[in-house]
């Protein structure tokens, strides 16, 4: 076990202070890195998808598990920047641009949603948001003059700067730097007052408000950086599927979402990048199993929704912190070895809290 | 720090639905003193506590912070006019740590930008560092350095009562409100929250506003003291005077036989 001997502020605010973490991380990025080397190119498109809906995680991560205000209806903003990139770049504008552009518009319709948002709780907001995510998918179908309707809409093949980026490790590389880029951003959000506000929205507005944090302005920014950056997913989404339906922004993409996240764990940028590797993982292994098992099992229509929810309700009866729960004691029982016990996670009841002013 | 300032009440009044909770309460805290107000349970205390910061709307009268007009502020712009408070049932962000929970604390004093916090500029850096050092100073005054990286989740009663003082003081007040600072602490506890309401009065300069059961702690830290009753002001006087006050006596501390 290493105990950190701190002598400067600076130890409490950097990254990556353990020699452990450091080597952790290092080596996940070289296998980020080295991977178009000696993945095919459909392990590669899988990989690339991943790194999509783990943005996409992260942006939802900020509302609901940083936030602590629920959204089934991100999949709108994974909509709305799909096809707002798509058909910017169809018009010619430079991807560059139309990346920039996306971003403020999803974070414009976040901050939108949230002002109006910000004044509901609980299940109220769940069903503004899922009305919301209807609203659009609706709008997506409908507006057959600019998305094309149910017919779809072929997205533009990747262009930055005037190179084509086509090809499978291209686009891989194109989705690393991004999901780099809002892990570090997200990182340092939640190092800085803007994140601590969020934190304190989240366990109680009550003592958030005394303290000087405008939680109606608070929720307004969270749903609008939330939503730019799922945006975000939704632009590099558009190029990994190089065909665009508004079917596919509906009310089960937005629950992949939300699952994603909790079963990686509430409150954590690396429980969403978990989720994300559950997710895309578990059709793999399922469709492995297909074949595997004897036919009368494997061939069964509905197995595979059938084997998805029973791994996720294990995961939320068995490890209510996700797997990124697991992951901390897995880590604390070789940190501490060999004086980890069970009861180190336990916590206690929290206290009743009476008189609570909502 | 600012200075601190005249916090006068004026005829304070809020009903809810036909019962008034606080009915024409009128008084003043002068810069500088400690003021304790009692009363039985349900006396309507804490609901002046949460008139003055703003979480309830008054029926009718007016609060003034120097020249600052309260009731024409939003809740959360409270505490920029100097006050700051703490809750009778501890309400500390509980899943993050200690100094999260102070330098949110400090939040009224720091500007949060998205872009420049996403991209944690070279001044985000600096000015975070500033304001740890500030916490450190509260953090060595009321000794709570062995807890600073805990969750408070995972603190016991005590330690986080300590700590929502704490952050309270982190917001640099005028006037502090503490909503039963010893309420549920040992002796030997209450003992450390007198000293340490000395401390912040005489070495921060802090105005104090408490609501407090404990009749020792009142007597040795306050200067005046409101007794309250069904919403309305029995009595405002000395320790001593309270004390000796029949109507108190009979409605609050009891007569002896």
């Amino acid at each position: 076990m290493q105990i950190l001997f701190k002598t400067r502020y600076e130890d409490d605010i950097g990254f990556l202070v353990k020699t452990g973490e450091k080597v952790r991380v290092g080596m996940v990025l070289a296998f980020l890195f080295a991977a178009p080397l000696f993945l095919q190119t459909y392990y590669l498109s899988e990989l690339s998808l991943l790194l999509v809906y783990a943005i996409a995680g992260i942006g939802l991560m900020i509302l609901t598990g940083y936030t602590g205000q629920v959204s089934f209806g991100h999949a709108a903003f994974l909509g709305i920047g799909a096809y707002c990139h798509a058909i910017l770049i169809s018009h010619g504008v430079p991807f560059t641009v139309s990346v920039v552009a996306t971003m403020i518009l999803c974070g414009l319709v976040g901050m939108a949603l949230g002002r109006s948002a910000s004044k509901m709780h609980g299940f109220y907001l769940a069903i503004a948001t899922l009305a919301f995510l209807i609203l659009v998918e609706t709008l997506l179908g409908e507006w057959v003059s600019m998305t094309n309707g149910y017919a779809g809409f072929a997205v533009p093949g990747m262009k930055i700067l005037g190179a084509s980026l086509g090809k499978a490790w291209q686009q891989y590389y194109v989705n690393l730097f991004f999901i780099l880029l809002v892990i570090v951003g997200a990182a340092n959000l939640f190092r800085s007052p803007t994140g601590r506000a969020f934190l304190a929205v989240r366990d109680s507005e009550l003592s958030a408000r005394s303290l000087g944090v405008n939680v109606e302005w608070v929720k307004i920014q969270s749903f609008g950086v939330s939503a730019a950056i799922t945006g975000l997913a939704g632009v590099l989404l558009a190029h990994q599927l190089s065909y665009l339906s508004p079917e596919v922004f509906g009310v089960l993409e937005s629950l992949k979402l939300m699952l994603m996240i909790v079963v990686g764990g509430l409150g954590s940028i690396l429980g969403a990048v978990f989720g994300a590797i559950l997710i895309s993982v578990l059709p793999i292994v399922i469709s492995f199993l297909k074949d595997v098992l004897p036919p009368a099992v494997g061939q069964q229509p509905g197995l595979e929704p059938l084997l998805f929810g029973v791994i996720i309700v294990l995961f939320i009866v068995l490890e209510p912190l996700g797997i990124y729960g697991r992951w901390m004691k897995i880590r604390y029982f070789f940190e501490t070895f060999p004086y980890y016990r069970k009861s180190s996670f336990v916590r206690q009841k929290s206290y009743l809290k009476t008189e609570r002013l909502r | 720090m600012s200075a601190p300032q005249t916090l006068s009440v004026r005829n304070l009044s809020i009903m809810f639905g036909g019962v008034h909770a606080v009915e024409d309460v009128s008084f003043d805290v002068n810069p500088g003193e400690v003021l304790a107000i009692i009363g039985p349970n349900g006396a309507g205390k804490s609901t002046i506590f949460n008139l003055i910061s703003r979480l309830y709307e008054p029926s009718n009268g007016s609060i003034r912070y120097g020249d600052a007009d309260l009731l024409a502020l939003s809740p959360h712009q409270i505490v920029a006019t100097g006050i700051a408070r703490t809750f009778q049932n501890i309400e500390l962000f509980e899943q993050t740590t200690v100094l999260q929970n102070l330098l949110i604390g400090r939040h009224r004093h720091m500007s949060a930008n998205v872009f420049t916090n996403f991209a944690f500029l070279p001044g985000v850096r600096k000015s975070e560092l500033e304001h740890r050092r500030k916490v450190e100073d509260i953090i060595d005054l009321l000794e709570i350095a062995q807890y600073r990286d805990e969750r408070i989740a995972d603190l016991s009663y005590g330690a986080r009562k300590n700590v929502e003082l704490a952050r309270a003081l982190c917001a640099e007040p005028s006037l502090l409100l503490l909503d039963e600072p010893a309420s549920g602490l040992n002796t030997e506890e209450t003992d450390d929250v007198g000293f340490w309401l000395e401390d912040i009065k005489h070495d921060l300069g802090v105005t104090l506003v408490m609501i407090e059961h404990d009749m020792n702690l009142v007597g040795q830290v306050a200067d005046r003291v409101l007794a309250i009753n069904e919403g309305k002001v029995l009595a405002c006087g000395t320790p001593d005077e309270i004390r000796d006050n029949k109507a108190v006596q009979a409605a609050y501390l009891g007569v002896s036989q």
